[in-house]
């Protein structure tokens, strides 16, 4: 489960012309956990105390100087390095108060990055591919440096990673829209070139990240389609094998972009199963919105949302957003398909009886309306290019609505899931930008569908609450899967229903949500609770089993997470007293109930053994026929 | 097909004894099995855990443990003796006393050089192995109070000994105690009742697992004596360990039947360095004490006072499903222990100690398929006849006319006549047997009980000739071939030319008894034969095989008969080869030469050879769907196969000569009842 919390402002930062540049060309780690060196665009590297939000110290080039590449701390001899104007490396110390005044050296050649990692020494990576430690190339600044890539070669990113005294070098490049990625081993040093996979749109990858798991390097790289890839090379690779070799990839993940494509976006991989991905636009917010989410990729499912990434160091995500760099620590636990989709929904429930219930509940609220009308297009137009019929994005509500209808009806179940998606956010998007608009029927039209879920739109459970359209919450709580408990209660405060009572949750995350209630909406909620149970326990015999009532299992969850939540208030509050003490006389009898069943526990399972048994003897003739 | 008449007979009161020991040989892939009587099974994974080999109880031999030394197998037990077994006579090659009281365990070094033994008396006793013997080498330090385990370091140059509260290492070149660690006790009452370190077992990089009757598995540091980690797993004894080949994992047997497995692995994904002993898996297929275990390539193999030898594959470690991936429980053995006087409708029983010959009842009248009939005459117990001497009962036969008796033990084999007049049996010893028949390992009679056949030592067979006033010896029939393995299945013709033999080689020989000469040999094949017979009219050997294989070879044409080509060449059904007992009994029916009779533990078939084979796609199992059609529909779905699945654990069918079928069952429930009760478990509430 992967959580995301509160995130703080770090530091302001200096908004640069184009939008989609960063004004920040690096963070990076510094000897303690709590300190990030950062490089800004320009001139200036700067050293924070993140959990303070306060700077340690600041270093700038002169004026007509320009920082080439983010600077970076080494581990070994607890110096700073940076390169300014491609050629010139500067070496400090956290004490040296004047860049200028530092060690400096100017190489034969352009520098695209120094690289540093704990346990590694610091590697320059030149633009044309070479690679050096640093501490030769220092000796001998001014040794000449070949050229490994081609022309028009140029590196896109690059990173390094010491994986068991093994020092690599990774980096991509591009060339005439194909993309190479080269794996330089260091002592021995070795090359090795692959070539990704085309994208079919051709597009070129947005962002890379690599991570070293079980002896494999792990590649991890994002299209403007939404497609995260993964790609793992063997730390043991081959050696020695000449020539560029397929890069074999797998799809880890297709985040929704609706039918436009990312603008700019990020993907950083967590841990095996948790991938964060930043970028704009968002699919289900408005243009020029962007986004920051954490993803389970063994699942598919959303674990953690807020809008926008870059660098991903120690269980935080530092992400320049806007006009300040913010600092958001996560926290991924093991994940079970338990923990990333919650309690699951009472079993008893069956979807195919809530199925059921929904037309007559429709009818129920929109009078004896017909359900929608059932024609077949004989012209098999795909569901996709009628997404885009003009009535969506500026018609009136009920024109919405009839558009919604026939196309929820025609389409065929594998179109309907992709379209079904799109279409709810886009109308959230809409109503989210017109105020006046708001299509309920429309959309309790797709969500009956049963093919939305939370993940795929989660504005529209918000929108419909901010709306008071209850039955819009209703059909949501009832059909999705995977409403986060946050939501969940929201939707508490606003109504008490069956339904909510019936979303799947998971205990440990829903118990900080339940102390928002104030102690009356509590008190409340388990009256109401209490009332349920006793009117169960009263007729369980006679009673039909109702459609979409909680279980006594479910009621007494509640009841237990409720009470979990807010015991010491509710024992502090007078008019609690009274229900308190009635659950506890109830608890006790239910204690003795049980105790007084378990002790005829054994006679009531030989109970259930006897079986008629036919009495077999120790001998007996018989007759058998075989056919 | 038709009806038949069958005496449900369910009062032989076969009693498996108790698993005391086990050790598995992974280079033969054999299992030897030790139980309370002191009898030994040898057991050949590789051929479907089939029971190749028994060597026969004796009342003095007890065994605690026993110890592979290469294809050498030697025993210990309480009555202070080591024992090495003859593999291919069947019996103890040699007993020595090891003058330090009763002998808890044995186990011998990775090398095979050396047997290191724990006694009663507090010493860790060395034999050297020497090429047909062992010799005693020197005592390790005395310590007090009893030597309960033993494991040997892999390097051989120290030992861990389980003790009383306490393990001791020893240093094997000084002989001298270098460490002690103290075990504790257990909780609450049993405080004051000493620990027993039941197992110990002694890694390779010096960690000692020890197994308590505190239910604590314990890990320990061998090079600092210091205790690593406490896993308690039951409230009673911890019995058994076994130790992986790669060390990876750790199975301990405990009193309340679990197995539980403990794997060397690192507790989380993030730090794979840092492994340390993790319990893993649960497993319970016992429901009393698990005195034995064994882990093997792919499962563990387990056994204990519930009698039953049961392999649990390790699931991870196969691709797909096979028999080999299944559970197997081994309850019954793979021999008869049950013969049948086809004439005059006798049975006898064998037991260790004792034989049983038992009339069986009648009925009049005749009745629907599935319908008791009335008893006219209850069945009968003639005899009981016991042993002499210490030596259990091998085997034993019984004419088909009911007038002679024999069995063999390791030290003798005595031979009776029997007359019945009506209600009234004598019994008489024959005196004098020729010298020659000292002992056998399988026993049969002629079908006109003129002869003895007794399979002796190097697969020869003694021929003797029977009439009232005399037994002579006539002939040895040998095998060409010079294998010096063990008869396990005689089996002659009723028109007594033909004896045909099979031995542990999977060597099946065809004498001439008239000319007293080999005829021939049927072509060997690679799984152990586990029953045959030989047709009385065609006289063609039929043979089923421990890997379910059937085979049926003409014997005047030395020659595989056509339908054995046929289903040779079609396949056996899958359902038929993945059956997981073998059939033990082949028999014919006098009427009606088409008819191949078969059983194993869990079914009766008989096989018609003039219809068609079954192929893959057939129903196998068809009894219930040809009974629900139409007569004139059934002829379209009949196939070879008829396979009646009404009676369980049977130990043995055959075809009287009036038609009628025996069928002999053992409840497994039976046995249950049998055992003493499990130690107490208590179950909520109760």
């Amino acid at each position: 489960m992967a959580t995301l919390f509160e995130g703080f402002t770090l530091c302001g930062l200096v908004q640069t012309s184009s939008a989609s540049d960063s004004a920040i060309q690096g963070i990076e780690l510094d000897g303690d956990s709590d300190h990030a060196v950062v490089t800004d665009s320009t001139r200036a590297v700067t050293l924070y105390k993140v959990s303070d939000q306060k700077p340690l110290g600041s270093w700038t080039v002169k004026q007509g100087q320009l920082l080439t590449c983010p600077a970076v701390f080494n581990f070994q001899t607890k110096e700073y390095v940076v390169v300014s104007d491609n050629k010139v490396i500067r070496v400090w110390k956290e004490e040296d108060l004047n860049l200028d005044k530092a060690f400096k050296a100017t190489v034969s050649a352009d520098v695209w990055r120094v690289h540093s990692a704990p346990g590694g020494e610091l590697v320059v990576l030149f633009q044309r591919g070479a690679v050096r430690l640093l501490d030769s190339l220092l000796s001998a600044p001014q040794q000449p440096i070949e050229g490994i890539l081609s022309e028009k070669e140029v590196i896109r990113w690059s990173t390094n990673i010491v994986a068991e005294k093994q020092h690599f070098v990774l980096f991509t490049t591009e060339q005439r829209g194909e993309h190479f990625l080269y794996v330089q081993r260091l002592n021995p040093n070795t090359l090795q070139k692959y070539r990704l996979e085309r994208e079919d749109s051709g597009a070129s990858p947005l962002s890379f990240s690599a991570s070293l798991r079980d002896k494999h390097i792990n590649l991890l790289y994002l299209y403007p389609n939404g497609c995260v890839y993964q790609s793992v090379v063997a730390v043991r690779g081959p050696v020695g094998l000449e020539g560029v070799q397929a890069l074999p990839r797998s799809l880890r993940l297709r985040l929704p972009v609706g039918e436009g494509e990312l603008g700019a976006a990020s993907a950083v991989a967590l841990d095996e199963a948790h991938v964060a991905v930043v970028g704009m636009p968002h699919p289900s917010a408005r243009t020029g919105k962007d986004f920051l989410c954490i993803w389970n990729t063994n699942f598919q499912t959303l674990q953690a949302e807020i809008l926008r990434i870059v660098w991903c160091y120690l269980g935080k995500l530092f992400v320049p957003h806007g006009k300040a760099l913010s600092v958001i620590p996560y926290e991924c636990q093991k994940s079970s398909l338990a923990s990333a989709l919650g309690k699951l929904r009472h079993p008893g429930i069956a979807v195919s009886k809530s199925s059921v219930a929904i037309p007559s509940w429709n009818t129920l609220l929109h009078g004896d309306q017909p359900q929608g009308p059932t024609k077949i297009v004989d012209t098999r137009k795909s569901v996709l290019t009628v997404v885009h019929l003009q009535p969506l994005q500026t018609g009136p509500v009920e024109e919405v609505r009839r558009e919604v209808e026939a196309l929820v009806s025609r389409g065929d179940a594998q179109d309907l899931q992709l379209s079904v998606g799109r279409l709810a956010c886009q109308l959230v998007a809409r109503s989210q930008v017109e105020t006046a608009f708001y299509a309920p029927g429309a959309l309790a039209r797709l969500v009956q569908t049963q093919c939305l879920c939370h993940s795929m739109c989660p504005d529209l459970l918000l929108l419909a609450l901010e709306h008071k359209d209850y039955f819009l919450c209703q059909l949501c709580l009832q059909l999705f899967p995977d409403i986060p408990e946050v939501v969940t209660c929201a939707c508490l405060k606003t109504f008490i229903g069956n339904e909510v009572l019936q979303t799947p949750y998971s205990d440990n995350l829903l118990v900080p949500h339940l102390k928002d209630l104030n102690a009356p909406q509590v008190i409340l909620f388990l009256q109401y609770l209490q009332f349920i149970y006793l009117k169960y326990s009263q007729d369980v015999y006679t009673q039909t089993p109702v459609l979409r009532s909680p279980t006594m299992t479910q009621i007494i969850d509640w009841v237990c997470l409720l009470l979990d939540a807010h015991f010491t208030v509710l024992v502090m509050a007078p008019d609690a007293k009274g229900l308190l003490s009635n659950l506890q006389s109830f608890v006790k009898s239910q204690v003795k109930l049980f105790s007084e069943l378990g002790k005829i526990e054994g006679s009531l399972q030989e109970l259930h053994k006897m079986k008629p048994s036919k009495d077999i003897s120790q001998y007996s003739i018989e007759v058998i026929e075989l056919f | 097909m038709g009806e038949f008449k069958v005496h449900r007979v369910r009062f032989f009161d076969y009693m498996p004894t108790a698993i005391r020991a086990m050790a598995f040989n992974a280079h033969t892939e054999r299992l030897a099995l030790g139980r309370m009587d002191g009898s030994v099974e040898i057991f050949n994974f590789a051929d479907r855990y089939f029971q190749e080999k028994v060597i026969p109880g004796k009342d003095s031999r007890s065994i605690e443990a026993l110890c592979w030394v290469g294809g050498r197998l030697f025993s210990a037990g309480l009555n202070g003796e080591i024992t090495e077994y003859d593999l291919e006579t069947l019996r103890p090659k040699y007993s020595l006393e090891a003058y330090g009281g009763p002998i808890w365990t044995i186990t011998s070094n990775s090398q095979g050089a050396h047997l290191a033994i724990g006694c009663e008396d507090g010493t860790v006793k060395l034999f050297e192995v020497l090429e047909e013997s062992i010799q005693f080498e020197r005592n390790l330090d005395r310590q007090k109070g009893r030597i309960i385990s033993l494991s040997w370091h892999p390097s051989g140059t120290q030992i861990a000994a389980g003790m009383m509260d306490m393990i001791r290492v020893f240093d094997v070149p000084t002989g001298r105690a270098v460490q002690r660690l103290l075990v504790d006790r257990g909780f609450g009452g049993s405080k004051s009742r000493e620990t027993v370190v039941w197992s110990v077992v002694f890694l390779s990089d010096c960690t000692i697992i020890s197994g308590d009757s505190a239910g604590k598995v314990q890990v320990w540091d061998g090079h600092t004596g210091t205790l690593v980690k406490t896993h308690l797993v039951t409230k009673w004894d911890v019995l058994a360990l076994s130790v992986s080949k790669d060390e990876s994992s750790v199975v301990v047997g405990t009193s309340e039947g679990t197995v539980i497995q403990f794997q060397f692995i690192a507790p989380t994904l993030q730090q794979q360095q840092d492994k340390e002993w993790v319990r893993t898996r649960t497993f319970k297929n016992h429901t009393h004490d698990v005195r034995a275990l064994a882990e093997i390539e792919t499962a563990i193999v387990s056994g204990g006072m519930d009698t039953q030898l049961v392999v649990r594959p390790l699931l991870e470690k196969f691709d797909e499903r096979s028999h080999a991936s299944a559970l197997r429980k081994i309850q019954f053995p793979h021999r008869n222990l049950v013969f049948c006087a086809k004439k005059a409708g006798l049975l006898l029983f064998q037991f260790p100690g004792q034989l049983e010959l038992w009339r069986l009842g009648e009925s009049d009248g005749h009745g629907k398929p599935g319908d008791s009939l009335p008893l006219k005459r209850k069945p009968e117990k003639l005899l009981h006849l016991k042993r002499k001497g210490e030596d259990h009962i091998c085997c034993s036969a019984l004419s088909s006319c009911g007038g002679w008796l024999a069995y063999s033990t390791m030290s003798s084999v005595r031979l009776y006549r029997l007359q019945t007049d009506n209600n009234d049996i004598s019994i008489s010893k024959v005196p004098k047997l020729p010298k020659i028949l000292r002992s056998a390992h399988q026993l049969c009679f002629s079908s006109d009980s003129s002869k003895l056949f007794a399979a002796s030592s190097q697969s020869s067979v003694l021929v003797i000739a029977l009439s009232q006033s005399e037994c002579k010896y006539v002939h040895t029939l040998k095998p060409k071939s010079g294998s010096r393995q063990p008869i396990h299945l005689m089996t002659n013709s009723v028109d007594g030319k033909w004896l045909a033999t099979a031995n542990s080689d999977c060597e099946i020989h065809v004498y001439n008894v008239q000319k007293l000469k080999l005829h021939c040999i049927v072509p060997v094949y690679g799984s152990c034969p586990s029953a045959m017979g030989i047709h009385p009219t065609t006289n063609n050997l039929t043979m089923v095989h421990a890997d379910q294989q059937i085979f049926e070879y003409s014997i005047v044409e030395k020659q595989y008969t056509d339908w054995s080509r046929k289903l040779q060449k079609q396949g056996l059904h899958n359902l038929w080869l993945d059956r997981d007992t073998p059939v033990t009994h082949v028999t014919f029916n006098p009427k009606n030469p088409e008819q191949i009779l078969l059983h194993d533990m869990h079914m009766f078939c008989i096989i018609d050879q003039s219809l068609p084979l079954p192929d893959q796609k057939t129903q196998f199992y068809n009894q219930m769907t040809l009974r629900s059609l139409s007569e004139q529909e059934r002829p379209s779905h009949l196939h070879a196969f008829k396979i009646c699945k009404t009676f369980q654990d049977l130990l043995s069918v055959s075809l009287l000569d009036d038609q009628s079928l025996v069928m002999v069952e053992r409840p497994l429930l039976a046995i249950t009842c049998q055992l003493p009760a499990p130690v107490r478990q208590k179950k909520f509430a109760t």
